[in-house]
């Protein structure tokens, strides 16, 4: 696995400044809203045939898509996760294009959009330390940029929709197949309306020794993005696919619902990185499985920072005798948000492992919950299933709930679990104020502190980048 | 440098500290001792600003200025610096984190992890300790140590040492008051302690005895024995 050789004390140098606590959602601007194309407000029949019609899609791809638009129609919203009651589906842009075509120069892209990556930092990430990076603004990916001596190795990096129109049969193969529209509302959502998103695939005995960055955008008000991402990663391979996203700050709400699936083949690993921040008045809902065969492993290291409300558990099912799965969580919910995350482990095969760390905090009247499932089937002998879920409350005002199921069928395996939940101690406050640190600044290492387990396991960029975030949040609410 | 003047303290409704009157000067070392729960502690947390302790009555002035009402970063940030007792252990954060954020005015961090590992190394503090969540499974010896090392590289002008010689073995107590004496020159420490041992290593200027709240005596060194010898209920305030 890659990792920059810093010695570890680096690692928090750059990120607890007193410079940077001066608090602004630092990506909550807009640009004017520019497109080739907008399909008109609301959801229909008409509109599901219009996207596939302007993507030109096979006649499977229509038909899956307005099957899943029934399907949706007939799914009832989640009642037991956040409050989605403000969800107005009526009130919402579901396509926007907002370039012609794709490029695979910033200097190619309309002002406003380049402006908007140059600001959140994507062309310099870029340079630094990415294999790839994609990046998707509205509906469409508008920029893409691969390194060649990997594409002549055989790996696919590109967006769905031309993964769609140059490898049709390794979609049609692996397409809904593992996330079918009928698993929840959003998820057929997605399936009827999808647009954008990653195709990855890593041939046999292939390892990207570099990250493949996809950068999700909303620009647009009462919008609704809908990547589709599809992962397979062949025997004996390795990929680090990393996410970030962010929108601007509207009174009105947005909605973001995607899908990802991944796909683990034998002796394979996948490590899948997401820091979401986007601003709080969008909606995120998002259904993301990963499968693996034997001895693989499935890596999803998911930081929920933004969003008014989230609701996202990452799975792996554990098809494959010895595989291994893991979720690494990290939940940030400041005033007006909760995040309801968690995790899904499935042992279906003897000597499969699941780990879950998942931590919380939760400030100025913010919510998290820890929502997680944990099903041994019978005849996954030997298995083994580790949880630990820690919630840090800030707060009299704030509130933290723990959702742990467990299905266990059968008898000859291992289970732990762990659950904390704690109040960041005046005491401790004061033993680092008593040194010399302001408050905020003593929240803001202890709160770092907190979910250090998680953050090391990050490439050595994001948990700068994580850290100093949520240093921008602790401070936010102090002042 | 220190003017504590008819200082009441509060925790809850209870009054632990009584009418407290001392002037520390610049320079000199003083001991405080008295019996558990005398209030040595209380004078060392409302001194550091603890939000617990309440000033109820009285004053507190640090180089003529009041400190009764400021936070405790700012008291810091005037020279005061509080040695734990039971420093807390803190998960995931070293002590190189923590003096990066206590130290505006060091700019550069990597003179500032310099000036850390030198100080450790006199301190006698294993390395690995410096890039572990500070405190958290360590000695009692180490926790202390890490203290000082705070304390070095802070370089404050009032030192409150609470209890620094509890749960330190002797090796550590010498490497530790020893620290304190070569350092001492310029600064005012105030050691709390129970016990005369720590003195064998340090020689206090004046020792202050506190019972129930109130400080009942005062004198030489010569006090530190006498408590040693006869304890404290020898210790008669009229004479």
């Amino acid at each position: 696995m890659f990792r920059i050789p810093i010695p570890e004390f680096f690692i928090h140098m750059q990120d607890i400044t007193r410079s940077a606590l001066d608090f602004e959602y630092k990506y909550g601007f807009s640009m004017p809203s520019r497109y080739t194309f907008r399909a008109k407000k609301g959801l229909s029949e008409e509109t599901v045939r219009n996207i596939s019609q302007i993507k030109k899609e096979p006649n499977w791809m229509t038909k899956f898509r307005l099957k899943s638009y029934d399907i949706f129609k007939q799914k009832q919203m989640p009642d037991w996760g956040a409050d989605l009651t403000r969800i107005d589906f009526d009130n919402l842009y579901y396509y926007i294009k907002p370039t012609e075509k794709q490029v695979n120069s910033w200097r190619k892209l309309p002002k406003e959009i380049k402006e908007t990556y140059d600001r959140i930092g994507v062309p310099e990430a870029e340079k630094k330390f990415l294999a790839g990076v994609s990046a998707q603004y509205e509906s469409e990916v508008v920029y893409e940029s691969f390194n060649k001596e990997l594409k002549k190795l055989g790996v696919i990096f590109c967006d769905m929709d031309t993964g769609l129109r140059l490898y049709p049969e390794i979609v049609k193969k692996y397409f809904g197949k593992l996330i079918p529209p009928h698993d929840n509302k959003f998820a057929a959502l997605n399936s009827a309306v999808w647009s954008g998103g990653s195709f990855v695939y890593v041939p046999k005995g292939v390892k990207v020794g570099l990250p493949l960055q996809a950068y999700f955008r909303i620009n647009a008000e009462r919008f609704g993005q809908f990547e589709r991402t599809l992962i397979i990663v062949e025997e004996g391979s390795f990929v680090h696919y990393v996410e970030g996203c962010t929108a601007p700050i509207y009174t009105t709400d947005s909605l973001h619902a995607a899908v990802v699936e991944i796909f683990v083949h034998k002796n394979a690993r996948v490590r899948y990185t997401t820091v979401q921040n986007w601003s709080n008045n969008v909606y995120n809902l998002v259904t993301k499985r990963a499968r693996t065969d034997e001895s693989a492993v499935m890596e999803w290291v998911d930081c929920n920072l933004g969003s008014r409300a989230t609701m996202k558990y990452p799975s792996v099912y554990l098809y494959g005798k010895g595989s291994r799965g893991e979720v690494l969580s990290i939940a940030y919910a400041g005033k007006g948000q909760h995040q309801d995350a968690g995790a899904k482990m499935l042992h279906f095969a003897p000597n499969t492992s699941s780990r879950i760390i998942s931590k919380s905090i939760s400030k100025a009247g913010g919510r998290t919950s820890y929502r997680g499932l944990v099903q041994v089937m019978p005849g996954a002998k030997k298995s083994s299933v580790f949880v630990s879920c820690d919630a840090l409350i800030l707060d009299e005002e704030s509130r933290s709930d723990t959702y742990p199921y467990m299905k266990i069928k059968e008898n000859d395996i291992s289970v732990q679990h762990e659950a904390t939940v704690e109040k960041l101690g005046e005491e401790k406050l004061f033993y680092l104020t008593s040194k010399g640190i302001s408050k905020s600044d003593a929240e803001g290492l202890l709160v770092n502190g907190f979910i250090e387990p998680v953050t090391k396991e990050i490439p050595l960029e994001y948990s700068i980048e994580l850290n100093r975030l949520i240093n921008l949040e602790m401070s936010g609410s102090v002042g | 440098m220190l003017s504590v003047k008819n200082l009441t303290v509060k925790v809850g409704s209870k009054t632990i500290l009584k009418d407290f009157n001392f002037k520390f000067k610049k320079g000199k070392v003083y001991a405080l001792m008295g019996p558990n729960g005398s209030g040595k502690s209380t004078l060392a947390f409302v001194l550091a600003g603890h939000p617990t302790y309440k000033i109820d009555g009285g004053s507190l002035k640090f180089e003529a200025r009041d400190i009764g009402g400021l936070s405790p970063d700012k008291r810091a940030k005037l020279g005061i610096f509080l040695s734990f007792q039971s420093p807390l252990a803190l998960s995931g954060v070293n002590v190189f984190q923590l003096l990066r954020l206590a130290l505006t005015k060091q700019k550069d961090p990597l003179a500032l992890k310099k000036r850390i590992d030198k100080t450790a190394k006199k301190l006698g503090i294993k390395e690995e300790l410096l890039n572990r969540s500070l405190n958290e499974g360590s000695s009692g010896g180490e926790k202390k140590k890490l203290e000082m090392l705070q304390a070095a590289i802070l370089n404050p002008k009032l030192l409150i040492f609470d209890e620094i010689d509890t749960g330190v073995d002797i090796d550590a107590l010498k490497k530790i008051s020893q620290f304190l004496d070569e350092t001492k020159s310029g600064k005012t420490y105030l050691i709390i302690t129970h016990y005369n041992r720590i003195l064998h290593y340090i020689k206090p200027d004046k020792v202050l005895v506190i019972m129930d709240g109130r400080l009942v005596k005062s004198g030489g060194a010569k006090l530190a024995e006498e408590i040693e010898k006869y304890g404290y209920e020898k210790i008669n305030p009229k004479t």
